[in-house]
């Protein structure tokens, strides 16, 4: 590969497998070949480092609080009191779990990992009004972001959170509750089509007796599960949940549908199927390794084309992070960031569904392609934001208590940020022109128009708030 | 004019509209007698999951005073509507509009197999949605999409908020959102965006750049339109001081002033009444028929009632069976309201809530809620409703 070719190809990996590059970092990987770029980036994520934002002791306290409470049958004014403030803390715990999470993936070292995190995080939808559930999944999601699926895909499946939202509590011997084992096979691994509603129904007797303690440990309930015979895709057999999960990634159906699902978010929306055929038979020959499926993805000189290059719109969270990243940013109201991703259309950890986000064009409407062009200037200029975001449905009940009569719209809410611009701006080659900085900062290639726009402009700064104010900075 | 003069003209503006791309096709090309029949939705959400039986009260049952024994509104302070049921008293703004003829009710509407997330069920009624089924587009979404005669400018659909419902949300068509267009018109004047939207013309293709572009002038245009339509519009009518009616007022601004527009989507919220119901939902109950009953009368001032129709859902009502708070845990079916000049079927549509037979204490639904879609898409937006909800459901005679 040529010099230019070199420094593109690095930019585009980072944009697609991280958050972004800082320009001395690129300068230095447009060095080495690209493969040595890969394992150089897989190497920095080796550790695995969890997010304890969420004091699992006080959770489990106010669980047990919780449990004595709902078992009376009349609760005194202080009871109801002690649970509302309850949901109160778990809701707070929520939103700053969110925020670090955030705040992790804008300053993490590993960013292969949080990335990767986050595409299982949409894969393995979830919501959990239990932080302490809601980080566990996290964590699982991250410790295996890039180990074996099949040791992910059980870990999520016995995972509270998990079993609290796809009803599995209430899965058990004589009524089986199928939710999830619909959603094991419709959304997490065959895809809709390489099932029979039978099969549901089956392995939805397998998973009964999955549930979790107390303490938010998973437990296999011996008396609540099905110990008969059920026939799962036309075996017959006394099969119990491992059992059909290793039944169902023996389908390289499953290899498929994650192989595609995986290349929509890495590569491309419209999956090509030829390149999704070579990554499905890899990862199904590699036993459902994920790292040797994604190092593959990410040394193919397809995955480099043209054609996949800043073709892709950024999630909020990608936009959010990479600007943050990009330009040093630190939010001195943290909370605002969670208005954001909610005006975006993505609020980490609350979902719309199981299905997750629909990405793609389905960011984009009038109102948060006006916000994200405008975010820019806002957390780099310290602008002003008049967005007040929409109430979380989890959030009614609040409103619903806290709500005066004649509420009054909400005051208008300051992003109140400052980035590090001497920081960003050392980092830059000394004679750098204007139009080099825009194209370090936009995927896409140029047109004209922008070239000429960039052309008259005197300042750095003012041309990198420019450059990330317009729809070419939505792509990466 | 010459009869010459005349022929050369319209064939220079036949010309030009062909040139033009629908998104900047102003309204004056529109014939005169096409403004005169238009038609317009208003969607009203109130989100949290509204208590159906103490809105509507069946006063006429006693199962209702005996599973309500804290929260249950007296016969005597029921507006009443007929022998079983009558409105909750904060509702009493309503009164004239119910006895104009303004209002229809349509008591248990719900869906097979109904979901008691907020999330999921708000999702299945702005999506249209079965209850295992996932959809990415609202239901108002895929009406934009298809394309039909009464649905494409890109300000065809319209959601008074800051941010865009997924109800809106189609696979290549989007509502817009806004609260308020002078401030949208501001931004999308400001002097870096103007500028990018004069530049973009070469870049109007399928791919996502091309999206991202066409949605930037798209919003750039409608907010001119919007807000040149609208500005010169003033309303004489006085609203109650509340958001909830600021927002219809805005709605009633945009009507009144002839905006091509044809759904606005309004949503109040709050209704999650788990603990002190009585109170909290009166609150509410209040703003929206003060609200309702403000932009009602608005619209008949301006002759416009009749070319509107006002529709109220909730994700879900809630159980029968009060709880140990005063308050209601999440539900099922609900009654819906519709208002307008126009209704086929005034008052109460059909059977009171039966309180007996429930499904695990929540009430069974009558009326699947796209049976009430699918009859406006049909009826009122004049597109064939198989089309916008992927199986066909039948109409019913409300309108």
């Amino acid at each position: 590969m040529e010099k230019k070719d070199i420094f593109n190809s690095v930019k585009h990996l980072y944009s697609r497998a991280a958050f972004g590059i800082s320009y001395p970092n690129l300068k230095n990987l447009s060095k080495k070949n690209i493969s040595k770029v890969v394992d150089g980036l897989f190497k920095s994520s080796l550790k695995i480092d969890d997010l304890k934002s969420v004091d699992e002791n006080e959770i489990r306290q106010q669980m047990a609080l919780q449990a004595t409470l709902g078992a009376k049958k009349e609760l005194t004014q202080e009871e109801k009191d002690q649970r509302q403030e309850i949901t109160r803390l778990q809701n707070e715990r929520s939103r700053t779990l969110n925020i670090d999470w955030l705040m992790r993936m804008i300053n993490t070292s590993a960013p292969l990992r949080e990335k990767v995190t986050l595409f299982w995080h949409g894969h393995f939808a979830c919501r959990s009004n239990n932080p302490m559930f809601a980080q566990q999944l996290n964590n699982i999601q991250r410790q295996h972001s890039l180990g074996s699926f099949r040791t992910l895909l059980v870990e999520v499946s016995k995972s509270p959170a998990m079993l609290q939202y796809l009803n599995n509590q209430q899965n058990r011997k004589g009524r089986p509750n199928e939710n999830f084992a619909r959603e094991l096979m419709e959304l997490f691994t065959l895809g809709i089509g390489n099932y029979t509603e039978q099969d549901i129904k089956e392995s939805a007797r397998s998973f009964t007796g999955w549930t979790y303690d107390k303490n938010g440990q998973f437990q296999l309930r011996p008396a609540f599960h099905d110990e008969g015979n059920k026939t799962f895709f036309g075996k017959t057999g006394n099969f119990d949940g491992e059992s059909i999960i290793d039944m169902i990634l023996e389908n390289p159906k499953t290899a498929t549908f994650i192989s595609r699902k995986l290349y929509t978010f890495f590569v491309h929306e419209i999956p090509n199927e030829v390149h999704v055929k070579e990554l499905a038979d890899y990862f199904y020959a590699q036993k459902y390794d994920i790292s040797a499926v994604l190092r593959k993805m990410f040394t193919s000189d397809w995955f480099y084309a043209a054609t996949n290059v800043g073709t892709k719109i950024k999630s909020p969270a990608e936009f959010l992070v990479n600007l943050s990243r990009e330009f040093f940013v630190t939010y001195n109201k943290p909370q605002v960031l969670i208005q954001l991703q909610s005006s975006l259309g993505q609020y980490l950890f609350n979902p719309p569904n199981v299905a997750g986000w629909p990405g793609g064009k389905s960011w984009i409407d009038s109102s948060s392609l006006m916000l994200r062009m405008k975010i820019p200037s806002m957390v780099l200029n310290d602008g002003q934001i008049d967005f007040s975001g929409k109430a979380d449905p989890e959030d009614e009940a609040v409103i619903a208590l806290n709500k005066p009569a004649n509420a009054k719209p909400k005051p208008k809410s300051y992003v109140d940020a400052q980035s590090n611009w001497t920081k960003f701006l050392t980092g830059l080659p000394k004679d750098i022109k204007p139009l080099e900085l825009a194209k370090f900062l936009l995927q896409p290639t140029l047109n004209q128009k922008i070239i000429d726009m960039v052309a008259n402009n005197q300042g750095l700064k003012s041309t990198a708030i420019e450059v990330t104010s317009l729809p070419e900075y939505q792509l990466c | 004019m010459k009869r010459r003069d005349f022929l050369r003209n319209s064939a220079l503006g036949a010309a030009g509209t062909i040139f033009v791309p629908a998104f900047m096709k102003p309204f004056e090309a529109l014939a005169l007698d096409e403004l005169s029949l238009y038609k317009n939705l208003v969607v009203i959400q109130l989100s949290g999951g509204n208590d159906g039986l103490n809105t509507v009260v069946p006063f006429g049952n006693d199962i209702y005073y005996q599973k309500r024994k804290n929260i249950a509104i007296k016969p005597e302070d029921v507006m009443k509507l007929n022998d079983m049921q009558g409105l909750n008293p904060n509702l009493s703004a309503l009164r004239e509009i119910y006895d104009q003829g303004w209002m229809t009710i349509i008591n248990d509407v719900g869906y097979p197999n109904p979901d008691r997330s907020h999330f999921r069920s708000m999702d299945i009624w702005q999506t249209g949605s079965d209850s295992n089924q996932f959809l990415s587009t609202g239901w108002i979404g895929r009406y934009l999409d298809s394309n039909c005669e009464t649905c494409n400018f890109p300000y065809t659909a319209i959601e008074v908020d800051d941010s865009l419902s997924l109800a809106l949300k189609g696979g290549t068509k989007k509502g817009i959102a806004l609260k308020d267009p002078a401030t949208l018109f501001r931004n999308t004047n400001e002097a870096f965006f103007k500028q990018m939207v004069n530049q973009s013309k070469d870049h109007l293709d399928e791919n996502n750049l091309g999206y991202l572009y066409k949605t930037m002038i798209e919003t750039s245009s409608s907010a001119n339109y919007i807000q040149q339509t609208s500005k010169v519009y003033e309303s004489k009518a006085t609203y109650p001081n509340t958001g909830f009616s600021n927002q219809l007022k805005t709605v009633s601004k945009f009507i009144s002033s002839g905006l091509k527009t044809k759904v606005y989507y309004v949503s109040l919220s709050g209704f999650d009444t788990h603990v002190n119901q009585i109170q909290q939902q009166g609150n509410l109950l209040k703003q929206y028929a003060e609200g309702i009953s403000a932009f009602l009368k608005d619209l008949k001032a301006h002759n416009k009632l009749e070319d509107t129709l006002v529709i109220t859902f909730s994700e879900f009502g809630r159980r029968v069976e009060q709880n140990a708070s005063n308050g209601t845990d999440h539900g099922t079916a609900n009654n819906m309201f519709l208002f307008g000049g126009k209704l086929n079927k005034q008052g109460i549509y059909n059977e009171a809530p039966n309180l007996v037979n429930l499904d695990n204490g929540d009430l069974k639904y009558q009326v699947d809620f796209r049976e009430v879609y699918g009859t406006i898409l049909d009826k009122w937006l004049d597109v064939n409703n198989q089309k916008i909800l992927n199986k066909r459901f039948q109409t019913m005679d409300f309108i």
